[in-house]
């Protein structure tokens, strides 16, 4: 058997609206990966720290906040100085078109903007892991 | 919801979005033995005033605040001069968390989400020019709630307003934080204490304003079924009764100024139901579970809005239908105030030209559709009034078990009402995967090219120009005094006195939200959830 995929679904950011978090957290797990779910308003540091920790080859993030700008550069930079360039990064929420451009560019493999299904977001996960493995 | 795609003579099970369960048809079979009084007559399931909106319209009252409190104050004055008739102020997430601008972890945040208020600076700006004695304004805050409507009621004293004049809503709703949105920050107990003060201080020298908004809206937005979102806001509602009665309050003295927000999702006919069945209960409970005998402690009076998590990024104009048909299902439920979401609102926040339309929208079914002009025209209807009872019946069942947990509290504490939630999303979220469930645009009738909509952009230069003010003022303001209401302010948290009028001093001398709000975590702590997924 393959060993499971590890994810580490986070909630970064003063936002407390987790209901999509939740879902995709859920969604990961019934799909038969090892999901840990961070809670919420978590720091970039402590969301880079869990990662390493658990060990997780994914790390989804749920932004409604329109904070992602700030937010996810400031975690590309600690996943590089910590040499953790190999993990898979998803933002998920809502990013408009142009902000999803830049977030692609600082390395986060994907962004799922609203209406999204949790088949693709499994999908992307599996054949991007795949890829890297 | 469930409908079939094709003609089909087989069985289809319809239901409705919380599971209830819907007949072909419905006969006088149906509603034997339901007794519903007229509109204005307990328990009000028909509506709280006999004429309803031949008497008064509805508030238009369209939920707004962005960027600096100078942008939401011009923002303000706009709505005001295209007939808008009470004003509702977002705040961002910082200010919603109890952080000034200033602090780091606002950084990237301020402004985004709804209006950056740090101090009393801050509200006068956001009020300029708009007399609050002439204006119900309503405000969506809770944790910090009593630190904003402290300085609400300053920028009145500066205007020489008096505040027997002063009419609005404070939202101040801290347990449906626990339960859904999870913008709270002391632990429950200590946050039951402060809500009570509001509702005292209130009852006492702001007998106008509506101290608190018990609001379904979130559970909803969180997920939750219409049947949950009634179920544990009314249990929620009767905490806040009981805290009130636990402080020597008679309850006649505070519940009429108890207010409600409710949300107005897709499925027409439940909405309706709910927000009447909402009504009964609520009117009952008050009687006959807490002995109110003055009858406006009986009745439910409601703001509602339509169902942000119901938008789509897809297809966005869309968006303009779908808010209609639940604005006109919460002007059918009998509510007293209203804001319609904008089209454009799964993208950003609205602009001017997406929130002009949501408006109009409530002017057109207020002013050209007819439906206002009698009161609960669909009182009697078989469906509508044995969905109402039937969803009584199941909130009533939610109501009983929160009651055997020993009250919401307890409940919140065991993450009851917070699973009961996530599994009702996870499930409505499945049911669009699968298709049962469509939505169009989404996962029915879908396009693949769209024009893109001009959204809104937060200015990036509001953080600097908060920033900027902010440390003016801490450098120009009595710190000293500052200094001297915080320590007064720990000493009064840390005992059993009113917080309000130290909370009032301290806004006086100019102390900020985050300095208010560092005097309670230090006193009463700060919450962590355990998360249930």
């Amino acid at each position: 058997m393959e060993p499971r995929i590890r994810v580490l679904v986070a909630k970064p950011g003063l936002d407390g609206h987790d209901r999509g978090a939740k879902v995709i957290a859920r969604a990961l797990r019934d799909a038969g990966m090892e999901v840990i779910y961070t809670g919420l308003r978590q720091t970039p540091e402590m969301i880079v720290n869990a990662a390493l920790q658990e060990d997780v080859q994914v790390i989804g993030l749920s932004i409604l906040s329109g904070a992602h700008n700030a937010i996810v550069p400031r975690m590309m930079e600690l996943l590089r100085e910590k040499g953790m360039d190999d993990v898979l990064v998803l933002v998920g929420g809502i990013i408009p078109d142009e902000d999803a451009a830049e977030l692609k560019k600082l390395g986060v493999a994907a962004v799922f903007q609203p209406g999204a299904s949790l088949e693709a977001i499994v999908d992307f996960i599996r054949s991007a892991v795949k890829q890297t493995a | 919801m469930a409908k079939p795609t094709g003609t089909t003579t087989a069985p289809v099970d319809f239901k409705t979005l919380s599971g209830i369960p819907v007949e072909t048809v419905y006969t006088a079979a149906d509603v034997a033995g339901l007794e519903v009084p007229p509109p204005g007559e307990f328990p009000y399931t028909r509506g709280i005033h006999e004429s309803m909106y031949q008497g008064k319209l509805w508030t238009m009252r369209q939920f707004s605040g962005f960027a600096t409190p100078e942008e939401t104050n011009r923002r303000y004055l706009y709505l005001l001069s295209q007939g808008q008739t009470g004003l509702s102020v977002a705040f961002d997430l910082p200010t919603l968390m109890g952080y000034d601008a200033d602090h780091a972890t606002a950084e990237g945040e301020v402004g985004k989400c709804g209006v950056s208020i740090s101090s009393l600076e801050d509200m006068e700006i956001l009020f300029r020019g708009i007399p609050l004695s002439g204006v119900t304004v309503s405000m969506t805050i809770n944790s910090p709630a009593p630190v904003i409507w402290a300085m609400y009621l300053a920028v009145a004293e500066k205007q020489g307003v008096d505040w027997s004049q002063l009419s609005g809503t404070l939202q101040n709703d801290i347990l449906k934080e626990y339960i859904a949105q999870k913008e709270y920050i002391f632990p429950p107990r200590p946050s039951m204490r402060l809500v009570t003060d509001v509702i005292e201080y209130a009852m006492r020298h702001v007998p106008r304003f509506n101290p608190i908004s018990i609001s379904g809206y979130h559970i909803r937005e969180a997920g939750s079924t219409a049947v949950q979102e009634l179920a544990f806001t009314l249990r929620d509602g009767m905490e806040y009764v009981e805290w009130g009665v636990a402080r020597g309050l008679p309850v006649d003295s505070f519940a009429p100024r108890l207010s409600f927000f409710f949300n107005a999702h897709n499925d027409f006919f439940e909405e309706i139901a709910k927000f009447r069945a909402a009504r009964k209960i609520w009117a009952e409970t008050m009687r006959d579970r807490y002995g109110a005998k003055d009858e406006r402690s009986w009745k439910l009076r409601t703001h509602a809005q339509t169902a942000g998590c119901s938008l789509t990024w897809q297809q966005p104009y869309n968006n303009i239908v779908r808010t209609t048909l639940q604005a006109l299902a919460a002007v059918l439920g009998g509510t007293q105030s209203l804001h319609t979401n904008s089209l454009d609102e799964a993208y950003a926040l609205p602009s001017e030209h997406a929130v002009t339309i949501a408006l109009r929208t409530q002017q057109v079914i207020a002013y050209e559709s007819g439906v206002p002009d009698v009161p609960d025209p669909l009182g009697g209807s078989y469906f509508i009034e044995s969905l109402t009872a039937e969803m009584e019946r199941e909130a009533r069942e939610y109501i009983r078990r929160i009651d055997h947990m020993g009250g919401m509290i307890p409940a919140i504490e065991r993450g009851f009402p917070q699973t009961e939630i996530a599994n009702a999303s996870y499930e409505y979220q499945h049911s669009i995967e699968t298709g049962e469930q469509k939505i169009v645009g989404v996962n029915a009738f879908v396009e693949h090219s769209e024009e893109p909509l001009e959204v809104l952009g937060i200015d990036p230069s509001a953080q600097g120009h908060q920033l900027e003010k902010l440390a003016k003022l801490k450098s120009r303001r009595d710190n000293a005094k500052v200094e001297a209401c915080l320590t007064s302010l720990r000493s009064v948290a840390a005992g059993r006195e009113n917080t309000m009028p130290h909370i009032l001093d301290a806004v006086r001398a100019y102390a900020t939200v985050g300095e208010i709000c560092d005097v309670f975590r230090e006193v009463f702590g700060v919450y962590t959830e355990t998360s249930v997924l």
